[in-house]
């Protein structure tokens, strides 16, 4: 890989998305009420530059960080037949999907990618909160299966980002199924040796916590990320009693054994390259080890391995 | 005899026969008997009607008769030289979760499941079947002990749910859920599930990844309960009757998505009418399913698990 497909591209692609001029242009942290600019946002990767909130961030805008110069190429997930059960409940399931890919310009909720990462090659996969709440149903099991599929083929180590609101209600049993078809998927790289990391982000709940999610080797989590099966307000409702303060949030399920590390979102790539590179057996990761870029180019994307990104 | 809300009508028929027979036994000489045979008769055809097409939501009450016969009930019947096996080596025994060594049909096997408890002192105990972590912990060191020992793995699935409590939660449900539900796909000794009852949601599944999976009749297995999909979709948990229908819970849709394998028939009237030959049934049915896997090798079930697993859903209703 040269130095015009790391930096060229991902400048091109800069400048396509500066051209947008987003309604918004200003976020209000949520919980320190900062109002971020967005660009400022973005180049920070969704967390609050005044409080250090981690915001939620799209699949694509985070492979665009993670991988070496934000190249990846995407690896394809068999469609499932749309709306297996004829579900209908206030609407059809076909109109809230049509509705979700409409406001998230995706077609599910998980996206399967694969690229290099401080020049180790992986596969990833990232789920998509927006897109209705990151539900799990067919497509995001099909997802887990093409994505190890793909890694155990080119004997990869795959790493997946979690995130969802449940299960995909509309899509009944199959989409409870989806927790021994994900785990068949984990089994796949278990068997082949090769290292499967679960990066929990909030929030993470429900049939994916119970399955892939806490399969992985190494487990690490997004500060503050809610973490759980049942949610909060079920046990308070089932118990009839608050609960502790920060109770089911990353640092709580650290410190109770469920987690290997919580670690901050611009800490992350340079934590899962060393991680991976170990497991992998391969050599360190060399600092500079990509030619600089011409200054000109003024790349969009550090350069891996030099700078936390 | 506990009635459900639609068994109502039944229950005026029934309970006017009852009280004639009573009279008679009171006053004698009186013949009431071709009055009451009348009666039984009546009964006999509404039971029928009403149990022939139930609605989802209908099958929902039914699977949750507080009559049905539980876990405990079919070990007791079926199996002989049960030896329960208690604790997770870990934290503690979880009673949800029955486990243990026993013989059907003389043959050892491993039996795992839910016990929702019958009256409030055992229900208690029993959690109203929904399991700590541990329970799930104390599968899998079951699990595992069936797999060194080459003894098949039989489980019972009877619970509304995985416990949404403090302690569950701090203790790693999630975790102990992912991993019993990896153990069922590991196992190379034959396994085979009857949904019994309730089969709720990620609770269920941890106990349900097996070559075989089997329902009774009138048995229900979903995602999420009627009331807490009515709850989140509708707004509204009144609105169980139409989440029921529509998240097609019921084992006669389940075997056309083909989640399960076979339906095991309830006498009419459901298995709380006949516990005896629901029991019967069942034990039938799970030395069928036990035979037809049986001398094939540890890797042919392995693989054959997770492709039944991985083909799921492909095809939809239509499977
Ligand atoms: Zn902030």
């Amino acid at each position: 890989m040269n130095w015009i497909s790391n930096y060229v591209r991902p400048t091109i692609n800069s400048l396509f998305s500066r051209r947008e001029t987003p309604e918004n242009l200003w976020t209000k942290c949520p919980e320190c009420g900062t109002m971020l600019f967005h660009r400022e946002l973005k180049d920070n990767l969704n967390v609050c530059t005044s409080c250090d909130h981690h915001m939620p961030i799209r699949p694509r805008a985070r492979f665009e960080r993670l991988f070496d110069g934000g190249i990846f190429t995407e690896v394809p997930v068999p469609a499932p037949i749309p709306d297996p059960l004829g579900f209908r409940d206030q609407k059809k399931y076909p109109d809230r999907m049509k509705a979700a890919q409409k406001a998230t310009a995706e077609k599910e909720a998980m996206l399967v990618a694969e690229g290099e990462m401080g020049r180790t090659p992986i596969v990833a996969a990232a789920q998509d909160f927006d897109f209705m709440a990151g539900s799990m149903g067919m497509y995001v099991g099909n997802a887990m299966v093409a994505a190890a599929e793909r890694a155990v083929q080119k004997k990869r180590p795959l790493i997946v980002f979690t995130a969802a609101g449940g299960a995909r209600m509309q899509e009944g049993i199959l989409s409870l199924m989806q927790m021994p078809r994900t785990t068949v998927a984990v089994e796949m790289l278990k068997e082949a040796r090769l290292p499967y990391i679960t990066v929990l982000t909030h929030p993470t709940t429900g049939g994916v916590t119970a399955s892939y999610a806490m399969l992985g080797d190494v487990q690490i989590a997004e500060p503050q990320a809610l973490i759980c099966f049942a949610g909060p307000r079920v046990i308070e409702q089932t118990i009839r009693e608050k609960l502790p303060e920060g109770f089911q949030r990353a640092e709580y399920l650290l410190d109770h054994g469920m987690l290997d590390r919580v670690t901050h979102r611009k800490k992350l790539r340079e934590e899962l390259i060393l991680i991976t590179r170990m497991l992998m057996r391969a050599t360190p990761p060399v600092a500079g080890d990509l030619p600089a870029p011409p200054p000109s180019a003024a790349p969009a994307a550090p350069a891996a391995g030099t700078a936390p990104a | 005899m506990n009635y459900l809300d639609f068994e109502k009508p039944l229950a005026e028929i029934e309970g006017k026969a009852e009280e004639l027979r009573a009279l008679a036994r009171q006053n004698k000489g009186m013949d009431v008997e071709k009055e009451a045979a009348a009666l039984d008769k009546k009964a006999e055809q509404l039971l029928r009607d009403l149990y022939k097409d139930l609605t989802p939501w209908r099958k929902c009450q039914v699977a949750r008769h507080p009559d049905r016969p539980h876990c405990k009930d079919y070990i007791d019947a079926l199996f002989t030289e049960w030896t329960p096996l208690a604790g997770d080596r870990n934290f503690a025994e979880d009673l949800a979760v029955m486990g243990g060594l026993a013989r059907l049909d003389d043959k050892p096997v491993v039996v795992i499941g839910h016990e929702k408890g019958h009256d409030t002192k055992t229900r208690i105990e029993r959690n109203f079947g929904m399991a700590r972590p541990e329970g799930y912990r104390k599968a899998i060191r079951l699990m595992d002990l069936a797999d060194r020992f080459g003894l098949p793995v039989v489980t019972l699935i009877d619970t509304p749910g995985a416990y949404p409590g403090k302690g569950a939660e701090e203790r790693g449900q999630s975790e102990a859920i992912a991993r019993s539900t990896q153990t069922c796909l590991r196992l190379r000794v034959p396994m085979v599930t009857v949904v019994i009852g309730e089969g709720g949601s990620g609770g269920a599944v941890a106990f349900a990844t097996a070559n075989r999976v089997l329902m009774l009749e009138h048995a229900i297995y979903s995602v999420i309960s009627p009331e807490g999909c009515a709850s989140i979709l509708w707004k509204d948990a009144e609105k169980m009757r139409e989440a029921a229908e529509a998240l097609r819970l019921t084992a006669q849709d389940l075997m056309k998505l083909g989640v399960i394998d076979a339906i095991v028939p309830e006498p009419v009237g459901g298995a709380q009418r006949d516990r005896a030959a629901t029991i019967t049934a069942v034990g039938k049915a799970i030395g069928k399913a036990l035979g037809e896997l049986s001398g094939k090798s540890g890797d042919k079930l392995v693989a054959d698990r997770r492709r039944k697993f991985l083909d799921m859903g492909a095809r939809g209703l239509a499977a």
